[in-house]
């Protein structure tokens, strides 16, 4: 089963909720799709076994064959060739690889460059197999290096737990794209709500089932909880505003591996999501 | 020589456009002939790369100096290539900052930002 852990904003508990879901299980995969800033890690701390470079084709030229004739900037959506009298300029940043400058050029002036955008890590943290994938700094999209995470996934009998990004966009579509169910975290505040409720639109449309895990609750309104009642949404469990997990999460402990309480919950919510997704 | 400026009107008596890559029009001002032309800038609704896309048809219509308040990296790596010089525009209307271009008393263009585009600005 493939559970996607995903949230509107950063910092609502994706990255707690992936890591304890993934080792409270008997075996798992935990993948980590924040490849912006890839976190599991921290807690996991996995043992790497392999790192593969993830690159993404940019356009070259030779100018001894190169006509001028403009056909590949012409042809470019996204403006990312510029012909001068005796160069072409090509922007990588700016380039989104589909290949048609390369395809167009009657001189066959322009070949396939690789270029590294980042890199993915396969490790083993107990009985937790890890793949994560980082970003280089500077690089405009992620979503290679997501595709790529998500092509490796086991076949979905195992337990793979995948943390997405925050946000609802391109890089999380990718993410729960082969996801059985979608987990969304949530804060109760009335920012976490409007979060909440960005998220639960997406994987609506993308028509998965979801239930909500309620993190960081207090007594008093939860406008989280509150929107989930409106919408008929699930709630799983509720994770208290908790200085005992404060500590835990501050000194890079797995909640569950260090606390029967934690082991518990997390032993429970698995559980529950299993059934649900079964339905 | 021809002295490009951004401008949001068909007017030499219009101020400056802010922006370069996205200005819906270019004066276009021959220093020989003291003829002045407007073009359509095709790059204004560009998705990406307006920057460059504005350059390139600046490029084309050989023109020799830029007159403009802000420039992004690609769009100046592009006019740099061509060797188009790019001054910094003044408060000023078009007309005026072509007379101060004349007086030599307007600056080269340092500041060359990062792009707005993924790049931390409002895009995303």
């Amino acid at each position: 089963m493939r559970i996607a852990v995903l949230s509107g904003k950063g910092g609502t508990g994706k990255t707690f909720v992936s890591v304890n879901l993934a080792c409270v299980a008997d075996e798992a995969v935990y993948v980590d799709c924040d490849v912006e800033e890839p976190n599991g890690h921290l807690f996991l701390k996995p043992e790497i076994t392999k790192k593969e470079s993830i690159g993404v084709f940019v356009p070259e030229v030779d100018m001894s064959k190169c006509t001028a004739c403009r056909k590949c900037v012409d042809f470019c959506q996204y403006n990312a060739l510029a012909l001068l009298k005796d160069n072409l300029l090509i922007f990588n940043e700016v380039c989104h690889s589909c290949g048609g400058c390369i395809l167009f050029c009657p001189e066959h002036a322009l070949t396939k460059k690789e270029r590294e955008i980042g890199y993915i890590e396969a490790g083993k943290s107990k009985k937790v197999s890890t793949l994560s994938g980082c970003l280089h700094m500077g690089e405009v999209s992620g979503v290679p290096i997501i595709k790529k995470l998500i092509d490796k996934m086991p076949p979905n009998d195992a337990i793979t737990v995948v943390d997405c990004p925050p946000g609802s966009a391109c890089v999380v579509m990718e993410s729960i794209r082969e996801a059985d169910y979608c987990v969304l975290v949530a804060e109760p505040t009335l920012f976490g709500a409007h979060n909440l409720a960005m998220v639960y639109e997406l994987t609506q449309l993308f028509r998965k089932p979801i239930g909500v895990v309620l993190n960081k609750c207090l007594k008093g309104d939860n406008p989280s909880q509150a929107f989930c009642k409106e919408n008929q949404i699930k709630v799983l469990t509720k994770i208290p505003y908790d200085e005992e997990l404060a500590k835990l999460n501050s000194e890079g402990f797995v909640a569950v591996r260090a606390s029967e309480k934690y082991h518990e919950i997390f032993f429970e919510l698995l559980k529950q999501i299993e059934q649900e997704g079964l339905q | 020589m021809k002295v490009i400026v951004p401008v949001e009107s068909k007017s030499l008596d219009a101020p400056v456009c802010p922006s370069f890559g996205r200005t819906p029009l270019y004066a276009s001002y021959d220093t020989e002939t003291g003829n002045h032309e407007f073009l359509d800038n095709s790059a204004a609704a560009a998705q990406g790369g307006a920057g460059i896309k504005a350059s390139q048809m600046l490029v084309d219509h050989e023109a020799a100096v830029v007159i403009t308040y802000r420039c992004g990296e690609n769009a100046a790596q592009v006019l740099d290539a061509a060797n188009i010089m790019i001054y910094k525009a003044e408060d000023a209307t078009v007309a005026e900052n072509i007379e101060k271009l004349k007086n030599g008393s307007l600056e080269v263009l340092l500041k060359i930002h990062p792009g707005l585009h993924n790049h931390g600005g409002n895009k995303r």
